[in-house]
């Protein structure tokens, strides 16, 4: 367990990041780890404003979709490609989504840094 | 009419490889996206095959031009994780070569900057100015960039007397030698035509879109991680350097007027430096869960470590300050013109094997 | 316009500030991180430097008495060299020169000295 950190879910993650949108908070970045034992993945989002941190820490089952946070944080949507291309984790209404070909190649089917296989390519990229 | 520009990865005033997709029309541009992935190594997994020590050898790794720093991150998370008291002496070390590693790298910036725009000669005269400081690094530390010094419980080399009136005297010189150099690149009228105005971002913007390092002082935001105190900083005295235009103009001499603090930061640091030991014996194994922050000379390089009781850690990520600074910049294209595009690129400072790991 | 007269007049009147490399060379620094040596008549062949070595290029053989190392493997950290317990490792300040082929540095260890017999108290 982190310091200042709180637990949300899958339906009232957007409505946080909102409030602390509006509160003046800065995103520094997002974190995922595999929680092997469980079959979940462990979905950390890291705020500051003025050298204070606190923490956002979301569990969600292996295939379960994650909404993105990009429409509210900008730079959010750096972090979620890279997850999506790693790990496998299923955001969704990503505002520029690279369908999982920012740093893999089309043809590759495996997430890397996981042990579970999801393999979800999706056709294409969508520009904003 | 719109035309699409790939820009990148390989490109003659681009030092690292990344891919835009510049969306122009009539010489101006109206969007940008990019593309990663051409150095991506996987470093983060190798947590699984090597052990919480050898870490240590593969986060340097990571970036070639601030490797100092990555480990110092990594070391004082791995303490913080284990409970461990680092010794007064190890931590004035470390701020000593990581404010060595900070002048280097602002030197190396300096110099591509001014290549960038054409003016070789200048490049040429920042990077002699920056071998003094790799000697300094290769006399005390054993190699000139990826210096290994640091290790979980302290430092492994110490420095004799001798290497401390040296120190002092170089540090001396390169401070000379910059400020000689300044009234050349700071109050040259060409320079200022293609700098000021160039790729401005206001302040509001700048904290929202999560700018970190010298983008963010830039713009007129006096945060800088050294002032939460870790390692020696706590003990030494300094002020964050800040601009307010918010163009590129800004970002260069919030650059160069971090050179002249870090080489005070030296000097404070070599006549505050305590006697004693400088490394502690490691006991136990990393168990739990523990973030830690640094400020790189490029911004603030976060970690955060999972630790699961045995040798081999479970998770280490790494957050780099390029990574948080690339919404920024595609914020800061869309409306110059195309010549001015490798400017504006190479003042967010890119370091493109620190953001693909 | 007149700021890098002196700069310039400096260089054209001064010696050259680059060296002649192949005819002088530099004096390396005493704790540069050259290449690795090992005195294999001291060596106890425990295996500590192949667990500490973050690349792994380091195999050692108890039974043989073999010591071996991909030199071009090597990363030059000294990890090795401060593990050993009874410290037969060197680092040189010399860079390693280049080479046409990769080659591994081979040691062979003397055989194993019976142990003399304790005096019986």
């Amino acid at each position: 367990m982190l310091a200042n950190e709180q637990a949300v879910t899958v339906d009232n993650l957007v409505p946080e990041c909102q409030k602390r949108y509006d509160e003046g908070l800065r995103l520094i970045g997002v974190t995922v780890v595999e929680i092997k034992a469980e079959d979940t993945f462990d979905v950390l989002y890291h705020f500051d404003r003025d050298l204070q941190e606190t923490h956002l820490r979301l569990n969600v089952p292996r295939e379960a979709p994650v909404p993105s946070i990009s429409g509210v944080y900008f730079p959010a949507l750096l972090y979620e490609n890279e997850i999506k291309d790693q790990f496998g984790v299923n955001f969704q209404n990503i505002l520029i989504d690279f369908g999982c070909t920012l740093y893999l190649e089309p043809e590759v089917m495996k997430s890397p840094f996981c042990t579970f296989t999801f393999a979800r390519k999706e056709k294409g990229k969508e520009e904003a | 009419m719109r035309t699409i520009l790939p820009f990148g990865p390989q490109h003659p005033v681009l030092p690292e490889p990344i891919h835009l997709k510049l969306v122009v029309e009539e010489e101006k541009v109206v969007e940008a996206l990019p593309n990663l992935g051409y150095v991506h190594r996987g470093l983060e997994k190798l947590t699984d095959i090597r052990d919480y020590n050898q870490m240590v050898n593969i986060v340097e790794r990571v970036c070639g031009i601030c490797s100092c720093i990555h480990s110092l991150n990594y070391c004082e998370a791995v303490e913080k994780l284990m409970g461990l008291e680092v010794p007064q002496r190890a931590h004035f070390l470390r701020t000593m070569w990581g404010e060595i590693h900070r002048i280097h790298s602002h030197l190396l910036w300096l110099g591509l900057f001014a290549d960038g725009f054409g003016f070789e000669s200048l490049f040429m005269q920042f990077w002699r100015i920056r071998e003094r400081a790799m000697d300094l690094m290769e006399a005390t530390a054993g190699n000139r960039v990826v210096i290994s010094t640091n290790i979980v419980g302290g430092c492994r080399k110490d420095i004799t007397p001798e290497q401390k009136t040296w120190i002092l005297a170089e540090t001396d010189k390169i401070e000379k030698e910059v400020r000689a150099l300044e009234k050349t690149i700071l109050d040259d009228y060409t320079v200022k035509k293609r700098c000021c105005g160039k790729g401005v971002l206001t302040k509001e913007q700048a904290h929202m879109l999560g700018a970190v390092g010298p983008m963010l002082r830039g713009s007129g935001w006096a945060q800088d991680v050294r002032q939460t105190g870790y390692a020696a900083y706590g003990q030494l005295d300094f002020e964050p350097v800040v601009e307010y235009d918010g163009d590129s103009y800004a970002r260069s001499k919030v650059r160069f007027r971090e050179v002249y603090a870090a080489a005070d930061l030296i000097r404070q640091c070599l006549a505050k430096l305590p006697e004693g030991e400088i490394a502690t014996k490691v006991k136990g194994k990393p168990e739990g869960e523990v973030w830690h922050r640094v400020e790189q000379p490029r911004g603030e390089l976060f970690y955060y470590i999972k630790g699961n009781g045995s040798k081999n850690l479970e998770r280490v990520r790494i957050r780099t300050p390029t990574f948080a600074n690339i919404p920024p910049l595609l914020a800061m294209l869309p409306g110059c013109e195309l010549a001015d595009v490798p400017v504006i690129v190479l003042s967010i400072d890119p370091c493109i094997s620190c953001t693909e790991r | 316009m007149f700021e890098m007269t002196k700069n310039v007049l400096q260089n054209l009147m001064g010696k050259s500030s680059t060296r002649l490399y192949p005819f002088t060379k530099r004096e390396p620094f005493e704790r540069f991180r050259g290449t690795l040596d090992i005195i294999v008549d001291e060596c106890i062949f425990c295996g500590t430097c192949a667990k500490k070595c973050p690349s792994q290029c380091i195999e050692v053989d108890i039974k043989g008495r073999t010591w071996t190392c991909d030199s071009f493997a090597c990363v030059y950290c000294s990890n090795c060299v401060e593990a050993c317990p009874v410290q037969c490792m060197t680092m040189e300040p010399v860079t390693k020169p280049p080479a046409y082929e990769k080659d591994v540095i081979f040691y062979k260890g003397k055989p194993k000295e019976p142990k003399k017999a304790k005096p019986k108290e």
